[in-house]
């Protein structure tokens, strides 16, 4: 089995982490962003995982448990304010839910 | 013990003071016309004159050179090597001052009782009148300049106060704040001069100070009539000449008389305005070192003598001939301490307490009978109506004119005996004083003549009427039939007493100061050593001691012939007038004070104003309140601006955070070298 090169999959990393900012900063759906985010994270543990097969280092991959648990609870969470907006508001688009500008 | 002397007056000014500040005075106590806060006042200076007279009385079987009472209460303040106690201490000099202040003080106490029956806040009145005595007292007894000045600094406060009493009155609230703003210049050189002594002495409790002085000059590290004891003395008598009415801050003092009556005797004439005298005489080893000092004084005192005498001679008012008369008595007062005769200033304080206060209460006396008419050219003839007021009037009139054996005569004598004859003094200073005699008689018996003799010059149906309608709104019918309370009357008891009292003192009151044989020089002799020019030693100075006799008969007859002239000038009114018609513009320059108030406005008081105006205008309007408006300004301009990035979008803010994360990446992988 042929090694892959740490950069590919840090490049790799890279990418999918500012996909999933980008869809962040311009989707409307708040479901979206919250994929987004999702989409963010797993980057994020793909990159631990990275370093610490490559400084030989469990740290690393201990912290990917934690990113996956936490990541649970935010999901649950999240979701639970969206149905929660979701009521009030009758809708997930970004733009209605600026209640925070005055 | 001793503090037991201002702790008194003290008592009573809480009780009254709290009772009319907080009691919703407990039946009618403190209405109208009320006589317990007057008695309760009296009773307590009173109190304090007991103590006072005992004090004295111990002080007078003690040795000449341990002559003093001293008591420390507590330590006041401690910094650094400055260790400032609240200590009192009556020696032969203090002593006559608090005898007195609380002997003067209760007779006015008194007086004020039947003065004050018609006012509104008996309470008020008597509470300052009451913390009047513990500030003056605290002044006379303080053993440091310090203490000194906390009473000098308290009775101008009262002064103020009381002048101001019928605030109501523009003009009078007017008053109060010129005599106030007017001291506050004088206490500015008192302030220098206390500051001076300390940084050269070190110290500021008045024994500790003569011995530095003592030893300064013994071991030579201070030569007589050098530069710092000269500005000490001249800042000094900066603080003198406000607080007892000298030229140039003397304006005051005649103003002063828009408070009422008991208070121009007590404060105006009889004890504050005195305390200059008591500081001079306090510190006359300073005084004595500085020959050019003491020019400066005797000078001043001098002038101001004459020329509040020229004043006086032409005004109308009652109280304003006794002020100038009282602002000429301590230009006297200061001419005898500036000739180095300190003895013979305070005993001229000491008279003057007597006549001045008899002749203010008199007056009062006066006013009170005629209604608050004041204008002596409206009396004349009361000799019939105020008997009582009448003749002991005459007493405090004769005892000023001088004419032995009355005490003004001894006083007045001392002083222009010393100006004449004492190393400082010379013939000039005697020429002023002894022509102000003549003119004391002269004002004086023209007062006299004017309100008392003659044909009266008011009408007296007038009054009745117009104080039976005055008495309508009180009483309803029974108008008219008091009988007491109708026309011109005589004073109640309680303010002829005191009349009585004073004009007994005034008329023996010089005996203590027989000229070869005084018994106050002696006395105050471990205050004040005895000093050249002095009657055993004029000899010395080449100065004739057969002098002395033939100028006491020069000052007896000066008066005499003031005397004279005035009776013969004013039995014909219409010749007066005549008189003053034909030298109007000297006439009016007199009327009108030589205008000095009105200089004052022009050169000082305009210019203050036009640059009070400019700096209000351009700096505090146009620096200050710029710089502090403009603050406001930017964060309010600020905050509009910055709100803007506020959309409430998180994606926006996602959006900063990213832009805030790369910045500060960059800077740390890039911009750290």
């Amino acid at each position: 089995m042929t090694q892959v090169e740490p950069w590919v999959i840090l490049s790799f990393c890279a990418i999918i982490f500012f996909i999933g900012f980008t869809g962040v900063l311009i989707r409307r759906n708040i479901l979206i962003v919250l994929m987004c985010i999702e989409l963010m994270l797993n980057a994020v543990n793909l990159t631990f995982v990275t370093f610490s097969k490559q400084l030989q280092h469990m740290g690393g991959q201990m912290s990917v448990f934690f990113v996956i648990t936490v990541a649970a609870a935010e999901s649950a969470v999240g979701l639970g304010l969206v149905i929660a907006m979701f009521r009030t508001l009758r809708s997930v688009d970004t733009d209605e839910i600026q209640l925070l500008r005055e | 013990m001793l503090a037991l002397i201002p702790l008194f007056p003290l008592v009573g000014f809480l009780i009254n003071g709290s009772w009319y500040a907080f009691g919703q005075a407990p039946a009618g106590c403190h209405k109208a016309g009320s006589k317990i806060p007057g008695a309760i006042a009296t009773l307590f200076i009173f109190s304090s004159f007991i103590v006072s007279a005992f004090i004295f009385n111990q002080l007078l079987s003690m040795e000449p050179e341990h002559r003093f009472i001293e008591q420390v209460l507590f330590s006041w303040m401690k910094v650094g090597g400055f260790n400032l106690e609240m200590a009192f201490r009556v020696d032969s000099l203090s002593t006559l001052f608090t005898l007195v202040i609380t002997g003067v003080g209760t007779l006015i106490h008194l007086y004020s009782i039947g003065y004050m029956s018609h006012d509104e806040t008996p309470g008020k009145f008597f509470a300052y009148l009451n913390l009047f005595c513990f500030a003056m007292l605290m002044l006379v007894i303080g053993s440091s300049l310090p203490i000194l000045f906390l009473g000098w600094e308290g009775v101008g406060l009262c002064s103020y106060l009381l002048i101001g009493y019928w605030y109501t009155d523009e003009e009078k609230a007017k008053a109060g704040k010129k005599a106030f703003v007017v001291n506050r210049v004088g206490d500015l050189g008192f302030l220098l001069g206390m500051f001076i002594i300390f940084w050269t002495f070190g110290t500021l409790d008045f024994t500790e100070l003569k011995h530095g002085v003592e030893q300064a000059v013994h071991t030579g590290t201070l030569v007589a009539d050098a530069s710092v004891v000269t500005l000490i003395c001249i800042l000094l008598f900066v603080g003198c000449m406000g607080k007892s009415a000298q030229i140039p801050l003397y304006i005051w003092l005649p103003d002063a008389m828009a408070g009422p009556t008991p208070v121009s005797a007590l404060i105006h004439a009889a004890t504050m305005v005195t305390s200059g005298i008591y500081m001079v005489s306090r510190l006359n080893f300073f005084y004595a070192l500085s020959p050019s000092a003491l020019n400066v004084v005797a000078t001043v005192g001098a002038f101001t003598a004459f020329f509040a005498a020229t004043i006086a001679i032409a005004q109308r008012d009652i109280k304003k001939v006794l002020a100038y008369s009282t602002v000429s008595q301590l230009g006297y007062m200061f001419l005898g301490c500036g000739v180095g005769a300190f003895s013979a200033g305070v005993f001229h304080v000491i008279t003057h307490a007597f006549f001045k206060a008899l002749l203010f209460l008199g007056a009062g006396s006066v006013i009170h009978g005629m209604h608050e008419e004041q204008d002596i050219w409206k009396m004349g003839g009361l000799k019939s109506k105020m008997p009582k007021t009448f003749l002991t009037f005459a007493v405090g009139w004769i005892a000023i004119c001088g004419l032995p054996p009355f005490s003004g005569f001894f006083s007045k004598d001392e002083i222009l005996w010393q100006a004449f004859s004492s190393v400082h003094g010379s013939r000039v200073l005697w020429g002023l004083g002894a022509v102000t005699a003549v003119m004391t008689a002269f004002y004086m018996t023209r007062l006299f003549y004017l309100t008392f003799l003659g044909q009266p010059r008011f009408d007296e149906k007038k009054m009745v009427s117009h104080h039976a309608h005055h008495d309508d709104d009180h009483h309803g019918h029974d108008h008219g039939h008091s009988d007491h309370s109708v026309g011109v009357h005589e004073s109640p008891w309680m303010m002829t007493l005191p009349l009585q009292v004073l004009a007994l003192l005034s008329a023996v009151g010089g005996l203590m100061g027989i000229p070869h044989m005084s018994w106050l020089e002696h006395w105050l002799e471990p205050v004040i050593p005895g000093h050249e020019g002095a009657h055993g030693a004029s000899l010395v100075g080449g100065v004739d001691p057969q002098m002395e006799w033939i100028l006491m008969g020069v000052s007896v007859l000066g008066a005499i012939l003031g005397i004279a002239v005035a009776f013969k000038l004013y039995r014909n009114l219409k010749g007066v007038e005549g008189l003053a018609q034909r030298f109007a513009p000297l006439h009016r320059a007199l009327e009108n004070k030589w205008y000095v108030d009105e200089i004052y406005e022009a050169l000082i008081i305009k210019p203050l104003q036009g640059l009070a105006q400019v700096l209000w205008k351009c700096f505090d309007v146009g620096v200050i309140d710029r710089i502090v408006l403009s603050f406001g300004r930017v964060s309010a301009w600020t905050g509009q601006t910055v709100r803007l990035m506020q959309t409430g979008s998180i994606q926006v803010y996602a959006l900063m955070l990213l832009v805030g994360l790369v910045a500060t990446a960059g800077y740390f992988i890039y911009g750290w070298h």
